[in-house]
């Protein structure tokens, strides 16, 4: 179970009012997209969901628990950019979690239990389409595989909420098209409720179950201060889309996966 | 072409490299020459013979008082003094950085004072130094450390706050403690530039020690150079700069090589 409540939540950076009044249900395994102009207070929304930011007014809760003031490992995150490690392989990135829960001092792994993390780290890598990078620093990768490796790297804590933040919107379309069948593969086969950032309406509706958007009611200049953004729209998508249960009524707005063919964006795979 | 795209070849590339070098010996012999012309016991500018004849004494022939060869039995004595000085700033550095970087109560704390320390001319500092601990090596390697050390630690608690936010947070929800976080993400991304800030420290880390040994000393690179200044040798002064030239690049050198090596990542982040 992972459901999320927000309740009444309001934030103010001094006198600036970015989000008022916002209430949402993510009912647990869901997939929302969060859509709204530039500005309106998407990420501070994200923020506030990891820990990182506090709402100035309201509640948000997890499972009926309030929501931990800091980041934890019940609530993964990918970026747009610096998700992963640069200093560290792709192993070594998706393997890190593992080694800061199983290691409490060294935060690193020994033996048999390496050798068990590494199992399961190879085998997520290997999910993500990136068999064969396993040795590469990100440094080395397409922007493409660097967010997939930032995926792997959040799922080995098997989160509870995945929190993403515009995480495609710097790939270039094929790219996005591959990434999205990924995206909507993981989401059925884990757990986990997922929450995304994206400016990308198409996006939105071919991934989400729930497309929540933000919006200022009022957005005359002189306004702009003294009333933040909340949501304005709410649309389940339909006929409804559930998290482990194929559904043959939801086209894939992306198009056929068979057409990619050759526009993969990981050398590693194509036996570089 | 414009100039900002015309490029050396590798030959071109190799003389302008050498061009310098060559000019500025050039320029020494033709003055030299000269000089002698007019004056063979000419002091000033010795020649080649000269300059052989010296080497050979300090090097290689046991001082007639002591039976020492002083040209490495200086270098020894300097370059302990040198590199302790700048291992202890190179932990302090480490340690101080690292924390000012990640804690903001120890921030709040130290960060204005080193700021401050970093501010105090070191060579005024050095009377007090040789009053309080001694005329010996102590007082030299606290003045390399004074002198250096402050530049050290703001210099990595820069880099460690430059960290993106996101990479910490990222660490967070992989369940990091602050202690693991600092062993595994902070602490491998601030070596590389530990050891780049090392090699910048090394002209200021000669010139403290320097100064301490001519000041007060029986040994060192620095002590003999002043001391044969009574007599205008030089003959022996020259060589000396140069081998001290020569021992700066070199270790910045082998610094560098040892960044590259050890921490591959962060040269092709460089180029990335
Ligand atoms: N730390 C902060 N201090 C002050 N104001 C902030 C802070 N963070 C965000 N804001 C303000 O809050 C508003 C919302 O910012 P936010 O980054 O959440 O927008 P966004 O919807 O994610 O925009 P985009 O789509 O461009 O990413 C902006 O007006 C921004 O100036
Ligand atoms: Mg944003």
């Amino acid at each position: 179970m992972s459901e999320l409540i927000i309740e009444n939540v309001w934030k103010e950076y001094g006198d600036q009012i970015v989000l008022e009044n916002v209430s949402l249900t993510i009912a647990s395994r869901a997939f929302v997209a969060l859509v709204g102009p530039s500005g309106c207070g998407k990420t501070t929304f994200l923020r506030m969901l990891l820990g990182q930011e506090r709402p100035t007014k309201g509640t948000i809760l997890l499972d009926g628990q309030p929501i931990p003031t800091e980041p934890g490992r019940d609530r993964g995150v990918v970026f747009q950019r610096y998700s992963v490690f640069p200093h560290l392989t792709v192993l070594g990135n998706v393997l890190l979690g593992k080694e800061f829960s199983n290691a409490r001092y060294k935060a690193k792994l020994l033996g048999a239990t390496r050798r068990n993390a590494v199992e399961e780290a190879l085998q997520l890598i290997g999910e993500v389409g990136l068999s064969g990078a396993e040795q590469k620093y990100p440094a080395q990768l397409s922007g493409g595989m660097q967010q997939r490796l930032a995926l792997a790297q959040a799922l080995i804590m098997k989160p509870k909420v995945l929190l993403l933040d515009e995480p495609f919107g710097a790939l270039d379309p094929g790219i996005r098209v591959e990434i999205h069948t990924l995206m909507k593969r993981l989401w059925h086969e884990t757990q986990m409720t997922v929450v995304m950032v994206t400016h990308d309406i198409r996006e939105a509706f071919t991934l989400a179950s729930r497309v929540v958007a933000f919006e200022r009611r009022r957005d005359r200049p002189e306004e702009k201060q003294r009333y933040g953004a909340t949501i304005t729209k709410d649309i389940s998508i339909w006929p409804p889309r559930l998290a482990g249960v194929p559904s043959n009524f939801s086209p894939d707005r992306d198009g056929p996966i068979d057409s990619l063919g050759y526009r993969r964006d990981d050398p590693a795979l194509s036996g570089e | 072409m414009r100039w900002i795209n015309t490029r050396p070849g590798r030959g071109a590339q190799l003389t302008l490299l050498l061009l310098p070098f060559v000019l500025l010996i050039a320029a020494y012999s033709a003055g030299s020459v000269a000089r002698l012309a007019e004056n063979p016991s000419d002091k000033l500018l010795p020649n080649l013979a000269g300059f052989a004849d010296a080497i050979n004494r300090m090097a290689f022939l046991p001082d007639p008082r002591t039976g020492e060869y002083l040209l490495w039995s200086d270098t020894v004595a300097s370059l302990i003094r040198l590199f302790a000085g700048l291992g202890i700033s190179t932990v302090m550095a480490l340690v101080l950085g690292m924390a000012i970087g990640m804690l903001p109560y120890l921030r709040a704390l130290l960060s204005p004072f080193v700021a401050v320390i970093s501010m105090v001319p070191p060579l005024a500092v050095l009377p007090i130094l040789f009053i309080v601990m001694g005329l010996g090596d102590a007082s030299k390697i606290a003045l390399i450390v004074i002198g250096v050390a402050p530049t050290m630690v703001r210099d990595l608690a820069l880099k460690a706050l430059e960290l993106p936010r996101e990479q910490i947070i990222k660490a967070e929800t992989l369940g990091g403690s602050s202690w693991q976080i600092a062993l595994r993400v902070v602490l491998p991304q601030i070596l590389p530039r530990l050891i780049t800030c090392l090699r910048l420290q090394l002209s200021p880390a000669w010139l403290f020690l320097i100064a301490a040994e001519a000041i007060s000393s029986d040994s060192g690179l620095g002590y003999r150079i002043f001391l044969v200044r009574r007599y205008l040798s030089m003959d022996i002064i020259f060589p000396y700069v140069v081998w001290i030239t020569l021992l700066a690049v070199v270790t910045n050198y082998i610094l560098d090589r040892v960044r590259i090596a050890v921490f591959p990542w962060s040269e092709l982040e460089k180029q990335a």
